[in-house]
Parts: structure tokens; C-alpha cells; sequence
């Protein structure tokens, strides 16, 4: 056991699973000398050479379009964008060619790579290095979707996701990346994907969240508890293949669901969750399901501190519901 | 996977006005291209000092957290003051992130820019963008996008708009080297060229894209030479010689304004200092390529042409310097009694007209906010990049 930072346990994952899998590899902007701007590639480089984790031209499709092509032929590329705000001019390689390759192919071809790429705000970044696009690759067939929200999850989580035989886009809630440190084993070991964290049993309300909003809610967990409200908080590690039972056993026990994201509100993630417990639990509910989000305008720059969910927002939500 | 070593600026090809191959022998006269006068190379002069201390006081803003981030653009001056000195009062600019020279030298104002790094509520843009990415309406500047080469095919639009209106006028489109990796770089250059377009694709080559050099994004022998495959002109210049950006961007403008269609420019420079103020190009640069570009420190040639040619003073740099500090000075003290812009401002600009659900989202925050206070800025963000 090292005591990491979700960010080096991102890079003790990487270390790990290529010593373990000499077909993986390591590419994007900034990734080789530099270790990654945020040094999630630090030393790999170095340990592994340059034709297993090196530096591309400035190209998000490129970098996505060439992982195609090495995961069809059987390597296992882990391409890294900078930020997932840079994204976009990767997204028709990724939601027109990665996610569908299986299926269009009738599963002759099929696609196993992982896509890491910083997410969320809360670093002063303005609206280009803090949004939160899980909602648009969730509703994209055949691609799944990781968010760690600590460390050991995260190496854990990561591993799984390279081993898994589709293609996975991996969310790093770069807000905590540096935040705070935890017990993570050294090797190779697996977190399961699809299966979702009680961070915090209660039994009056239940809040699902993921990412960086997980210890903002614990906040407002500790705040709802001086108030006399028992939290449970259902950090969902995995967005898609999705642990919809976890989510139901919870708002079963509590009959309260407040669903928590830093993205913008409206046909987001959170709007999924309120469906499927208001379809397969309406039963249990004793108050309206509540989501706190991001606002519906683009992120900010001068007003983050205004526009992110807060431990405040959290709490007055689940006394909201509490109180229905 | 490891691409040509960096690429050895070939200098014999560039085009250079302050020290030309031609002026050999000492004292040898060097005329001023056709267009210029003492008064407007002493104006560039001013918009190169004003952008070198707009970019020295914001770095050390940045540094003291009184901003949140910067990007200079030492030693790259005169790629943007040269270019934009060139433009007329109806041309369009596409600028990125590094060049404020350009907008000081299209008329911007050094406080309306200082606002913008403070985002404040006399930030014309409100506060919305991270610090630099300015939009000025009136100056016909559009709005710096973080992404990478947007602004390359939006200005070809604009040129292709400015053509079927029969208007005089162009558009300039500024990006670095790494930018020509970009899907958008490529698409911009071939829309340009088959639609002759009146677009000037300018690219301040400073040989590094973050901790990437330019032999990671190219494998041809210049960025100017990928101008002949989309069928226009490609100029190289020396970047760092401010009358040969003006000529260079001036002769682009005459062809484009003639019909005959887009011009890219190549102005070799260098960044001499980090990527921004989040970057530490000590870990990937080698230092002998910074004191090499040190030494052609773009304001400093051109005062040394201008001494030659009895255009400078020791009282003229003095006005000039003091004046560019005074005006930096004035700007960042009155920015600093700006309050941020309100909370109610988050939610105008998404619309022309806001809609309902935005309406309610802004109520209820701002009832929170009564009933709670304001949220509370988080004082360990800071900005890593
Ligand atoms: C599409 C996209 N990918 C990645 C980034 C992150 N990024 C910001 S600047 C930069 C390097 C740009 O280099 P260059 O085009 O040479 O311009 P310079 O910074 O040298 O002026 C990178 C990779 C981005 N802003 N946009
Ligand atoms: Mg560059």
C-alpha cells in the first residue's frame, strides 16, 4: 500500500497495467517528456520508451481515429485528451466509429481502448477546461462511462476499464486529482465497472452522485446530519452499464432521492436517474426526486463559485425533500 | 514514435526588412517598405512596448493571484502588431490567445483588456471567459475560443461573407504552429483557396505547442510550404522583424482585396516565455534555444533600425515606456474597485431572449442566495494548465 492522490494512483494504474500488457499504449498532447499537463503520464515515457507513451500532432481526431485503428488491430490504446472540453473534434470518431464498431460490424471487429480525459470544473478554467459531457457519450450506445471519485477507486476502475473489451470513456474529476490521498495497493488490481459505492450510509435521504460532487455531498451530508437528516450517498462510479439496483435498494430504505451533478440540468445524466427510479420506485418515494446541477447556461468564468453546486445547494435540497 | 528532431528554422528563406541580405557593408541604408513612414513605424514601436508591458505587469498579476491565469506573448510581438498594423477599419481579425498586440494595435484599449483579465463588471464579455480570451465588437475582434483552430475556418466564413457583399475589406486569421495539426487549419486553408476567399492565415510559428516542438506536428520542410497543395501563396517571414510581418500581411491584403484569394503567412518566432503562466518550460525546452531567440528580441531590432535611421530618441523611449506604464498602471488600479459581475448575469447571453426555465433557475438561485448568502469562491482553485 502507497498512500496516492487520485491523480498518481491514475499514473500507478497506467504503470501497472503496461508492464502487465505490453499491448497498451499511451498517446496524446503533452503525454511524453511533459508527463501529461496535469502529470497523470508522468514517467511512462521513460519506464516504458516512446513507441508505448508518446507525444501527438494537435489533433483530437487524430489522436481517437489512430486508437481505432490500433484497437482493431489488437493493441490496447489508451489515448489521453487534455481536457475533455477538447473533446468535440474527437466525438464522430468516437460516437460514429469506436461505440459502433461491434455492432455495425456484427462483432467482427470490436474496439477495447480507453479514453482518459480531465473533466469538471472548480479550477478557476472558464467554460473550455470545466465542463462536465458525460451526458452526450451516455447516450451513445456501445461506449461505457467511468468517473472515479477517489483514489483507489480510481487505479482500480482504470485497470478494469482497460481490460474491458469495449471501448470506455474514463472521466477524471481533475478537481480532486490532488485533493486527497488514500491507502492504494501497488499492482495490478480491479475495481468492477457497473457497479456503484455506498460513500455514506443513511437512512433518511438519498443523494446519487459521481465525480467531484461525491465529497461536496458528504459536506452536505455532515451538514444535513447537525440538522438531524441521515444521508446515504450513492457514488455511482460507473455511469453506464449503470447499478440500477444499488440506486432502487437505496430509495427503497430512505423513500428520498436528490440526484447530484455539476452539469447543466437540463437532458442530462441526472434526468436518467430520476426516470428509472421514477419508473421502477415510484412506490417508495415520500417526496418529489430533486437534482442539483449546473445551470443551464454555459460554465462561467468570473461566477464558478456562483454556477457550481455547493455543499449549500446540496443541503437545501435534502432538506427539501426531507421536509416535503 | 519519435518524430524528426526539431525542425532547423531555415532562415536563408525568410523574408526580412530590418537587417536585409541585400544592405551589405556597415552603414548601409535600409528603406522602409512602400507605405510605411517614420510616424507609423514609430506607432509600432509604441503598440510592440505597450504590449510587452501589458503582458510583464499581467504575468506578475498572475503571479500575486490578483488574476487567475495569463498568456504572454514575449517575443512574439511583432507577428501580431506587424499583421494587424496592416488592417484597415472594416477588416475582420480572428485572433487566438497571444496576440494582444493585435488588438491594441486595431484600437483596443489597454483597460477595456485589463477588465477582460480581471473579469469584472467592466468586462465587456462579463466574466465569462478565462483571462485573454478578449471579444471586441466594436474592433471587429472576435472572441478568442480556447479550442484550438475554431478560429481558422469562422474567418474564411467571414472573408467568403465579405466577398459576395463586394465589401473592401479582408479577414486575418492568427494561430500557432500547433494549430496547423488541427482538423480546422486544414479545412479553413482549402475552403479558402477554392472559394478565393480574401482570408490572410497567419501563423506565429513559435516552435512549440505547449511542451510539444514543431517536428511533433509536421513533417514538411515549413508551415509555409502547405499553402502550395491548397492552391494559394505561402509566405515565410521573419517573424521577429516587425516591418517584414507589415509588408509580408500588407502585399496578402493588396492580392486578397484584387480578388485573387488567400495568402498564408508564416512568421517564424519564438515563445520565449512558458505557455502560460501554469507552465514550467524548464521541464521539456533546452536553454540554448531561449538565449537564442533572446538575442532577437523583436523590440529591440527595431530600435536598433530605428536609431539608424534617426527615428528614435532617447527622449522618445522615454515617453514611450513611461507612457505604456502609466496607462498599464491606471488600468489595473481602477480595475481593482470593479466588483465581480452580479449573480443575475450568469443567466443573460445564453438567448437573445431568456427562456423559461433559465428564468426560473435564476429566481430560485437568487432567492437562495437571499435567504443564504452568496456562495463562497473556493480559494485553493487555481488554475493548472
Ligand atoms: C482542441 C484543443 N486541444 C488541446 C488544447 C490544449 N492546448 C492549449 S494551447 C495548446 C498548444 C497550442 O500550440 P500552438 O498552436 O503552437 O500555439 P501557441 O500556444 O504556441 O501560441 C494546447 C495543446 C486546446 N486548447 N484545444
Ligand atoms: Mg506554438
Amino acid at each position: 500500500m502507497t498512500t496516492m492522490t487520485l491523480l498518481q494512483a491514475v499514473n500507478s494504474g497506467l504503470k501497472d497495467i503496461m508492464q502487465d500488457d505490453d499491448r497498451v499504449v499511451v498517446f496524446g498532447e503533452d503525454v511524453g517528456i511533459n508527463g501529461g499537463v496535469f502529470r497523470a503520464t508522468e514517467g511512462l515515457t521513460k519506464q516504458y520508451g516512446e513507441e508505448r507513451c508518446f507525444d501527438t500532432p494537435l489533433a483530437e481526431s487524430g489522436i481517437i481515429g489512430v486508437a481505432v485503428g490500433m484497437a482493431l488491430y489488437g493493441m490496447r490504446p489508451v489515448p489521453e485528451i487534455q481536457f475533455a472540453d477538447f473533446i468535440f473534434p474527437a466525438f464522430d470518431q468516437i460516437v460514429s466509429e469506436a461505440a459502433k464498431m461491434r455492432y455495425r460490424s456484427g462483432g467482427e471487429f470490436t474496439c477495447p481502448m480507453v479514453i482518459r480525459t480531465p473533466y469538471g470544473g472548480g479550477i478557476r478554467g472558464g467554460h473550455y477546461h470545466s465542463q462536465s459531457p458525460e451526458a452526450y457519450f451516455c447516450h451513445t450506445p456501445g461506449l461505457k462511462v467511468v468517473v472515479p471519485s477517489t483514489p483507489y477507486d480510481a487505479k482500480g476502475l482504470l485497470i478494469s476499464s482497460i481490460r474491458d473489451e469495449d471501448p470506455v470513456l474514463f472521466l477524471e474529476p481533475k478537481r480532486i486529482y490532488r485533493s486527497t490521498k488514500q491507502d492504494v495497493p501497488e499492482g495490478v488490481y480491479e475495481v468492477p465497472l457497473g457497479k456503484a459505492r455506498i460513500a455514506r450510509a443513511g437512512k433518511d435521504v438519498t443523494i446519487v452522485t459521481f465525480g467531484a460532487m461525491v465529497s461536496i455531498c458528504e459536506k452536505a451530508a455532515e451538514d444535513a446530519a447537525a440538522k438531524g437528516m441521515d444521508v446515504e450517498i450513492v457514488d455511482l462510479r460507473t455511469l453506464l452499464p449503470l447499478d440500477e439496483e444499488a440506486i432502487l435498494t437505496s430509495v427503497a430504505k430512505t423513500g428520498r432521492l436528490v440526484v447530484v451533478q455539476e452539469a447543466p440540468r437540463f437532458c442530462s445524466f441526472g434526468g436518467e436517474i430520476s426516470a428509472i427510479v421514477a419508473e421502477k420506485a415510484i412506490e417508495y418515494l415520500q417526496a418529489p426526486i430533486l437534482r442539483v446541477a449546473g445551470f443551464d447556461t454555459p460554465f462561467p468564468y468570473s461566477l464558478e463559485h456562483v454556477y457550481m453546486p455547493d455543499a449549500k445547494r446540496v443541503l437545501a435540497a435534502v432538506e427539501r425533500a426531507v421536509h416535503f | 514514435m519519435t518524430p524528426m528532431s526539431p525542425m532547423s528554422p531555415m532562415s536563408e528563406d525568410l523574408l526580412c526588412v530590418l537587417e536585409p541580405k541585400s544592405a551589405k557593408g556597415k552603414g548601409a541604408k535600409v528603406a522602409l517598405p512602400k507605405g510605411l513612414d517614420q510616424a507609423k513605424v514609430q506607432r509600432m514601436y509604441r503598440l510592440m512596448v505597450q504590449t510587452r508591458q501589458l503582458d510583464d505587469r499581467a504575468m506578475k498579476l498572475q503571479r500575486q493571484g490578483r488574476i487567475g491565469f495569463y498568456v504572454p506573448s514575449i517575443g512574439q510581438e511583432a507577428c501580431a502588431v506587424g499583421s494587424a498594423f496592416a488592417l484597415s477599419d472594416k477588416d475582420w481579425c480572428y485572433p487566438s490567445y497571444r496576440e494582444p498586440g493585435a488588438a491594441l494595435a486595431v484600437g483596443v484599449s489597454i483597460q477595456a483588456m485589463i477588465h477582460q483579465l480581471y473579469g469584472n463588471a467592466e468586462d465587456v464579455t462579463k466574466g465569462r471567459q478565462m483571462p485573454v480570451h478578449y471579444a471586441f465588437r466594436k474592433q471587429r475582434y472576435v472572441s478568442v475560443s480556447s479550442p484550438i483552430g475554431t478560429q481558422i475556418v469562422q474567418a474564411v466564413g467571414t472573408s467568403m461573407a465579405q466577398r459576395i457583399r463586394k465589401e473592401k475589406a479582408i479577414s486575418i486569421t492568427y494561430f500557432g504552429d500547433g494549430a496547423t495539426s488541427s482538423n480546422d487549419f486544414h479545412t479553413g486553408m482549402n475552403f479558402a483557396a477554392v472559394y478565393k476567399a480574401p482570408t490572410i492565415f497567419l501563423c506565429s510559428n513559435n516552435q512549440w505547442a505547449i511542451s510539444c516542438p514543431l517536428g511533433q506536428q509536421t513533417a514538411s520542410d515549413s508551415i509555409a510550404i502547405k499553402a502550395k497543395a491548397y492552391g494559394m501563396p505561402g509566405v515565410r517571414v521573419d517573424g521577429n522583424d516587425v516591418l517584414a510581418v507589415w509588408q509580408a500581411t500588407n502585399e496578402a491584403r493588396a492580392r486578397a482585396l484584387a480578388g485573387e484569394g488567400p495568402t498564408l503567412i508564416e512568421a517564424l518566432t519564438f515563445r520565449i516565455g512558458p505557455h502560460s503562466s501554469s507552465d514550467d518550460p524548464s521541464r521539456y525546452r533546452p536553454n540554448e534555444q531561449l538565449e537564442t531567440w533572446q538575442k532577437k528580441d523583436p523590440i529591440e531590432r527595431l530600435k536598433k533600425f530605428m536609431k539608424q535611421a534617426g527615428m528614435w530618441s532617447e527622449a522618445f523611449e522615454k515617453e514611450v515606456v513611461e507612457s505604456a506604464i502609466d496607462e498599464v498602471n491606471a488600468a489595473v488600479k481602477h480595475a481593482e474597485t470593479v466588483p465581480l459581475p452580479a449573480s443575475s448575469t450568469l443567466f443573460t447571453d445564453v438567448y437573445a431572449t431568456m427562456p423559461p426555465h433559465l428564468a426560473e433557475q435564476q429566481e430560485r438561485l437568487l432567492a437562495l442566495e437571499k435567504a443564504q448568502g452568496g456562495a463562497e469562491i473556493d480559494k485553493n482553485a487555481a488554475f493548472p494548465l
